[in-house]
C-alpha cells in the first residue's frame, strides 16, 4: 500500500493534519511504544511561526454535533526553538516529516521556508495560508491571485517538495490552481470550515478568540466534493482531509482524486486512529481490486 | 495483561498505547451520583490524579450528534486483579457525555485511553516540614483524592479529609475515601457544616499544625480558587486537580489552555491536570460544565 508523494515514499497512504498530533506530547503520554506503532506515514508539524506564540485564550474548543469547533490560535515555540529542540526528537520518529509554516509577509515566509528546508530532516513544507498578508489584507489562501505570487516567492529558495494548505471557506479549485501554477508540488485540503459558538449561559460568542474553524465527522460530506473538484482541476498531488474516521472514508477520497490521505480530528478520540485507518483502508483497496 | 505492579507514591504513570474497549462490570448509585467499573485488561495501575479520556462503545454520538468526543475523567478508584485493573469512575448527569456513562449497563463496552497526565506528588515533594495533607474535594471533584488517600495511606503518610457539597442531590462517593474520618460541609446544610468547605479549611490552616500538611484539592473552579488563595495566604503548599474542556487528554488538540502564572498557558492534559497552586495565574478556568 505504499504511495509516492512529491518523490517521498510513504509507507502507506495516512498522514496526520497539521495541528491535530502533536508527536512530541504523545510520546511523553504513550511512551516509546508509539514510536514502534507509529500511526501515520509521514508526520506533519503543528504549523511554526517565525516568532513564539502563545495562542487565544480559552475556552478554545466547543463540540458540535459530530463536530468540534478550534479555536486555538496556533500556539508554538517559535521557529529558532522549533529548530533547536522540536526537530531532533522528531526525526526520532523514522517517518518522513513535513512541517507546517505560516507567515503574514513573503519575507516570514521566505525566512520560515529557508530555515526549516535546510534542514536534513525535513522532507517536504506546508505552507499554511489561512493567515493574512499584513501587505495586502487579503487572507492569501482565499485569492488565486495571493497563492501564486507567495509561491512564486517561496518557491526558488528551496528545491524540497511545497504542499499548500487549501482553506474550504472559498472555492478551493482555482486557489489550487494558482499555486500549482506558482510551483507547489502538491495540495492538501480541506482546512477547518470557520464557524462559531454561543455562550450557553449567555449569547456571547463563547470562545476565547470569538471563532473558530469546524472539524470532524460533520465536513466530511464538503471534503469529499472539494477534493474531487481540486483533483479534477490540477496535475499534482492532493492530499485528502476532512472526517476521515475509517478506512472507507479515506478509500473516498482517494477515489475522489487524493494520493494520500490525512487523519484530524479522529485521532483525538482514538489515538491509533491513522493506524487503523490504513489498515482498513488496505482491506478497502484490495476489495476494490479485486470486484 | 501486564504486571500490575503499585507504582512509587506520585510517580506519573505512563499509558498503554492507544484506546482499548473495556468492559464496565458495575454502576451503582452513590447519593446524586453513579460509580462505575470497567475492567482494563491492558493497562497499568494509574496514579492518584491521573485521568482516563472516556466514550461508550455504542450510543456516543445518541442525543443529535453529541457526545462527539471523549471525556476526562479522574479515576476514583482501582484495584489490579487476575483479569485487569479495575477502574472506579465517579459521574453526574449533567449533559449528553455524562449521561450516557451514567445509563452504562453492566457488560457493556467503554472505550478509554489513559492513564494520562501528572498525578498528586507526596506532601515530601511540595514543602520539605510537611508530615501530612489536608484532602480538599467539592462535589463530583472529590473523585482523585479518594484514590490519593489510599495511596498516602498505604505509604503511611496521615491525611484529613475535607468534602463539601452543594446539595443532596449533588452529592454521593464518600464511600470512596473506605471510612476514614471526613470533615463534611453543604452549601444548602443537609449534612455537616452550613457553608462552603473552605470554611473548614480556613479553620484547619489556622490551627497550630497549619504548616505541616500539604493540601491537596479537586473540586468546581470558584472552590479551587478560593483554596489557592487560602493556602497563599497561610504559606502552605498546596495542588490543584483542574479541569479544562480537552478533546484528545494527550496533547494533541491543544484546546484544555490554563493561563500560567509566568504568562501564557499550559496545556492542562499533558502538564496536568495536578498543577501547583503557584504555577497558575487563577483556578477559575472559563469553559467547563460541556459534559
Amino acid at each position: 500500500m505504499s504511495v509516492r508523494l512529491c518523490g517521498i515514499e510513504l509507507a502507506h497512504p495516512v498522514l496526520n493534519g497539521s495541528g491535530t498530533f502533536d508527536a512530541i506530547a504523545a510520546r511523553r503520554a504513550f511512551g516509546d511504544e508509539l514510536l514502534a506503532q507509529f500511526p501515520f506515514s509521514a508526520f506533519v508539524s503543528k504549523t511554526i511561526t517565525p516568532e513564539p506564540r502563545a495562542g487565544n485564550p480559552p475556552p478554545r474548543l466547543w463540540e458540535t454535533p459530530s463536530g468540534l469547533i478550534n479555536s486555538i490560535g496556533l500556539p508554538n515555540r517559535g521557529l529558532e526553538s522549533f529548530l533547536e529542540s522540536d526537530l531532533p526528537q522528531l526525526a526520532e520518529l523514522g517517518v518522513p516529516l513535513i512541517v507546517s509554516v505560516m507567515g503574514t509577509s513573503h519575507a516570514e515566509f521566505a525566512r520560515l521556508v529557508t530555515g526549516v528546508a535546510a534542514r536534513e530532516e525535513v522532507s517536504a513544507l506546508e505552507l499554511n495560508v489561512s493567515c493574512p498578508n499584513v501587505e495586502s489584507g487579503l487572507i492569501v489562501g482565499e485569492s488565486p491571485g495571493e497563492t501564486c505570487s507567495l509561491l512564486e516567492a517561496v518557491r526558488p529558495l528551496t528545491p524540497k517538495p511545497l504542499i499548500v494548505k487549501l482553506t474550504p471557506n472559498v472555492s478551493p479549485a482555482p486557489v489550487a490552481v494558482a499555486a500549482a501554477e506558482g510551483g507547489a508540488d502538491a495540495v492538501s485540503l480541506i482546512n477547518t470550515l470557520r464557524a462559531t459558538a454561543t455562550d450557553p449561559g449567555g449569547g456571547r460568542p463563547w470562545l476565547g478568540g470569538g471563532r473558530g474553524g469546524l472539524s470532524g465527522a460533520a465536513v466530511r460530506p464538503i471534503a469529499l466534493l472539494q477534493v474531487r473538484e481540486v483533483a479534477a482541476a490540477v496535475t499534482v498531488p492532493v492530499i485528502g482531509m476532512g472526517g476521515v474516521s475509517t478506512g472507507a472514508h479515506a478509500g473516498d477520497l482517494i477515489e475522489a482524486g487524493a494520493t494520500a490521505v490525512a487523519v484530524g480530528t479522529e485521532s483525538f478520540r482514538d489515538p491509533m486512529a491513522g493506524r487503523r485507518v490504513a489498515s482498513e483502508l488496505e482491506r478497502e483497496l484490495r476489495r476494490l481490486s479485486s470486484v | 495483561m501486564r504486571s500490575a505492579a503499585t507504582p512509587g507514591l506520585g510517580a506519573r504513570v505512563t499509558a498503554s498505547l492507544g484506546r482499548r474497549a473495556c468492559e464496565v462490570t458495575r454502576n451503582v448509585q452513590a447519593g446524586g451520583y453513579r460509580i462505575f467499573s470497567a475492567l482494563d485488561r491492558d493497562g497499568p495501575e494509574p496514579a492518584a490524579g491521573q485521568f482516563y479520556m472516556l466514550a461508550t462503545e455504542a450510543g456516543w454520538s445518541a442525543e443529535e450528534g453529541r457526545p462527539y468526543l471523549a471525556r476526562a475523567f479522574s479515576v476514583a478508584d482501582c484495584e489490579p486483579g487476575p483479569e485487569g485493573v479495575r477502574l472506579d469512575f465517579l459521574v453526574h448527569a449533567v449533559g449528553p457525555a455524562t449521561r450516557r456513562l451514567c445509563a452504562l449497563g453492566e457488560g457493556e463496552r467503554l472505550w478509554l485511553h489513559g492513564p494520562l497526565g501528572r498525578p498528586f506528588a507526596p506532601p515530601a515533594e511540595l514543602a520539605p516540614v510537611t508530615a501530612g495533607a489536608i484532602l480538599v474535594g467539592g462535589g463530583i471533584g472529590i473523585a482523585p483524592l479518594a484514590l490519593w488517600r489510599r495511596r498516602l495511606a498505604g505509604a503511611g503518610i496521615p491525611s484529613r479529609v475535607l468534602l463539601g457539597f452543594r446539595d443532596s442531590e449533588r452529592s454521593g462517593g464518600l464511600d470512596l475515601f473506605r471510612c476514614s474520618e471526613i470533615k463534611l460541609a453543604s452549601e444548602d446544610g443537609h449534612r455537616g457544616h452550613h457553608g462552603h468547605v473552605t470554611d473548614l479549611l480556613e479553620v484547619m490552616l489556622e490551627g497550630d499544625d497549619a504548616g505541616s500538611a500539604a493540601v491537596y484539592a479537586c473540586g468546581p473552579p470558584a472552590m479551587l480558587e478560593a483554596v489557592r488563595l487560602l493556602c497563599r495566604e497561610h504559606g502552605v503548599a498546596c495542588e490543584l486537580a483542574l479541569e479544562a474542556p480537552m478533546a484528545c487528554g494527550f496533547g494533541a488538540c491543544f484546546g484544555c489552555a490554563v493561563p500560567l502564572a509566568g504568562g501564557g498557558y499550559m496545556r492542562l492534559c499533558v502538564d496536568g491536570p495536578v498543577v501547583g497552586g503557584e504555577e497558575i495565574e487563577t483556578a477559575l478556568v472559563p469553559g467547563g460544565g460541556g459534559h
